[in-house]
């Protein structure tokens, strides 16, 4: 018998471009995805008044209204089968996965049907998959999760992963305009890093899916990495200069399809690699990645390609756990020095 | 509904024990389970016939008895090119439900959708796909709709409203109901109607997908095949409910028996449905009882099955010979009439296989195209061995 009385609140239209963290950048990418085309809409678990759990679709709802922006029951299945459904139709759904380890109760439908699409019958979907990622937060096993191994071995989605506040929002604009499915993992630890917040151009722009970047430019040996790790790949490079060791830090930016050229060029120039990622260590990206470079760069390396990766467990809580989980700086600092003695 | 209203009036307009004025209690649990289409048996013994109260025009009557047949024969034909091992995978026969899926599809306007299951073939051809193009696929032919890419009715075609679904029972339910979503967004009019079986309503897809369509009142008819088997499970394994109508109190939506070897029955239910989810009522549910008479597909020996059961089926209970018998004694149409129609089937079969055999299988290099569209990213092409 509660009376309900509702809080007056209307979030703010966000300005094109200027001083913004990454979700910022994704939340005004998202919102000029919507004004510029009106078959682009919002759907998942409390995006409408709430605004999503991290607040990426804060304010979507006043603007756009609940038909464009759907809240819907706890259902991962239900979400990645409307989109698909809904894509069908010619719309360009932005689906949200309130954590991305909630994809799993998602996974059938998009690696059976949103996947296989339009290769089975030339039907492509036009979808964004998207949502928080990644540990190093003190959230446990169920709401850390990197997700990105578990669907490298599908066919038929793109898989993308920013690491700054300008490459986030030209992928998300670059992927909801894309013609296939997309999923797009937000390292929620850099949500609101302010180490992140840069100065975004006023004026429409994207970053291409499948391109890597250079974080940093060196010539003695390559760290190849993405999402929050090019951080600590970038701090360990910092570390290292002090010791005269010219370190290049790769960004993937895109994990599939893998920016083969990006990643080779950086490897024959520096002829060394590490292979840096969150998620565990086995059957992780890591693994593809030293296959690639072992079959096409064999001639050009002067050491061992070696792996600094999570270990092989679940995401523990405790800090000094999750510590011990995750490759922190020291662990980059060690493989390089020893990479660099070879 | 009827009993519904007798409670309320039982129980309202009393006072309580303090005197005070009771409301009429609201029931709690409502079954809404309209009961008006069910299997009933024939009076006095006679041989089972079809429902006489139809608004069915009589071209219209033939034309279902013509779908009738061509889906019962496509998949005879299917059978003999199994048997000459021209079909590359299984054949999934409809044998004995055929009615289910021709007269619920029937029922349908040109804009609606349709995802069936394997073995609602009738669904596919009512909605215009040809038979061709289901002999391509099954012998895995360039020519067919999905290229030699996937296997029998796993395609589709949007401007026929038809979604082909794919082997994981369920999912078509929330996909569906996005097309639904999808056609509000974009301001379109139509009713889906996706089709499930008693097996395939134990999964977890069913119940999300058609929980979020009820949430949002979207037009989605679920016609939930009761055939008794799914692959060898008896549906006493598969779920506690007598009638898997009874899903439906689940979600608040309504609920149809149907006899689902009716074909009349089948077309004016679906078209109730159809009419109350048009006019924004939301989801409905159909479940029509019928009989899987083969089975799960052509190597299943059907073992788990008990003596006589099939047989009974096929001699009391086929749903093309209770047509028949209709079209017969109401005088809808003579002998004479249904030869002619089974001739016209025949010879378009004969046409369209022959059209499926000349065409060739695949290239293999195909396999490497579509993924993704390859204007972006280039065909996943074999790579060739420690070639720079």
């Amino acid at each position: 018998m509660s009376t309900a009385v509702k809080k007056e609140h209307k979030s703010a239209r966000p300005e094109r471009g200027g001083q913004a963290t990454l979700v910022e950048a994704i939340r005004q990418g998202i919102w000029e995805e919507m004004d510029r085309d009106p078959d682009v809409f919002v759907i998942g678990e409390d995006v409408g008044a709430y605004g999503g759990a991290f607040k990426v679709t804060d304010g979507l709802i006043d603007e756009f209204g609940k038909e464009r922006v759907i809240d819907t029951p706890i259902s991962e299945g239900a979400i990645v089968g409307a989109a698909c459904g809904a894509a069908l139709m010619g719309m360009r759904p932005i689906a949200e996965f309130q954590f991305i380890d909630f994809i799993s109760a998602g996974f059938d439908l998009l690696t059976n049907y949103a996947a296989k699409c339009r290769y089975r019958w030339g039907a492509g979907l036009p979808m964004v998959f998207r949502g928080p990622c990644g540990s190093g937060v003190r959230s446990g096993p169920f709401h850390s999760l990197n997700a990105e191994s578990f669907f490298l071995n599908t066919a038929g989605l793109k898989i993308v992963e920013p690491s700054t506040a300008y490459d986030a929002k030209g992928l998300i604009k670059a992927a909801i305009r894309d013609p296939d499915p997309v999923l797009f993992f937000e390292h929620k630890k850099l949500y609101r890093l302010p180490r992140l917040r840069e100065e975004l151009p006023a004026d429409d722009y994207i970053v291409e899916i499948g391109k890597s970047r250079v974080a940093r430019t060196g010539r003695d040996l390559s760290i190849i990495t993405f999402g929050a790790m090019v951080l600590t790949a970038l701090d360990a490079a910092e570390e290292l200069e002090k010791e005269g060791l010219d370190v290049e830090v790769i960004d993937l930016r895109t994990l599939a399809p893998l920016d083969r050229p990006g990643i080779l060029a950086s490897v024959k120039k520096t002829n060394k690699a590490i292979l840096l990622h969150e998620a565990s260590r086995t059957g992780g990206i890591g693994g593809e990645l030293a296959a690639i470079l072992a079959e096409e760069a064999f001639e050009w390396l002067d050491a061992p390609v070696i792996r600094v990766a999570s270990i092989d467990t679940p995401v523990p809580y405790s800090p000094p756990l999750e510590d011990y989980y995750l490759p922190q700086i020291k662990d980059v600092v060690d493989a390089a020095r020893k990479l660099a003695a070879y | 509904m009827d009993q519904t209203e007798k409670t309320q009036q039982q129980n309202g307009g009393g006072r309580d024990k303090r005197g005070r004025r009771r409301r009429p209690a609201r029931a709690r649990f409502q079954m809404r389970v309209s009961t008006k289409y069910e299997p009933r048996k024939a009076p006095n013994g006679k041989p089972l016939s079809c429902s006489t109260e139809t608004s069915l025009k009589p071209a219209q009557h033939l034309e279902l008895y013509r779908y009738l047949k061509l889906t019962r024969l496509v998949e005879e034909r299917l059978v003999n090119l199994y048997r000459q091992t021209k079909v590359v995978g299984g054949v999934f026969r409809s044998l004995g439900q055929e009615a289910t899926a021709v007269g619920s599809a029937y029922a349908l306007q040109p804009q609606d959708f349709i995802t069936p299951l394997i073995r609602d073939l009738g669904a596919v051809l009512v909605k215009g796909i040809r038979p061709r193009d289901i002999f391509a696929q099954y012998m895995a032919k360039a020519g067919g709709p999905s290229g030699g890419k996937d296997l029998n009715i796993h395609f589709g075609d949007m401007d026929r409203g038809f979604i082909g679904p794919i082997s994981h029972l369920g999912d078509m339910i929330p996909v569906m109901t996005g097309i639904l979503l999808g056609g509000r967004l974009k301001k379109k009019k139509f009713v889906g109607v996706a089709y499930i079986g008693d097996g395939g309503m134990s999964t977890g897809a069913f119940h999300e997908g058609l929980n979020f369509a009820a949430v949002q009142r979207l037009p989605l008819i679920i016609i939930a095949e009761h055939n008794h088997y799914a692959y060898s499970t008896p549906t006493n394994l598969q779920t506690a409910v007598r009638d898997l109508a009874e899903k439906a109190a689940g979600y608040g939506i309504p609920a149809h028996i149907v006899d689902g070897n009716d074909v009349v029955a089948c077309y004016e239910v679906t078209k109730h449905a159809a009419d109350y989810a048009r006019r924004g009522g939301g989801a409905v549910l159909i479940e029509a009882k019928t009989y899987r008479r083969k089975g799960h597909a052509e190597h299943d020996d059907q073992r788990y099955v008990a003596a006589g059961e099939i047989e009974w089926w096929e001699t009391h209970n086929d749903p093309i010979d209770r047509y028949e018998r209709y079209l017969l004694e109401c005088n809808l149409a003579t002998k004479e009439q249904l030869e002619e129609i089974v001739a016209g089937v025949l010879r378009e079969i004969d046409e369209d296989c022959a059209w499926a055999e000349s065409s060739p299988l695949p290239e293999g290099p195909q396999a490497a195209y579509g993924v993704f569209d390859n204007d972006v990213v280039p065909p996943a092409f074999r790579p060739g061995v420690l070639e720079a």
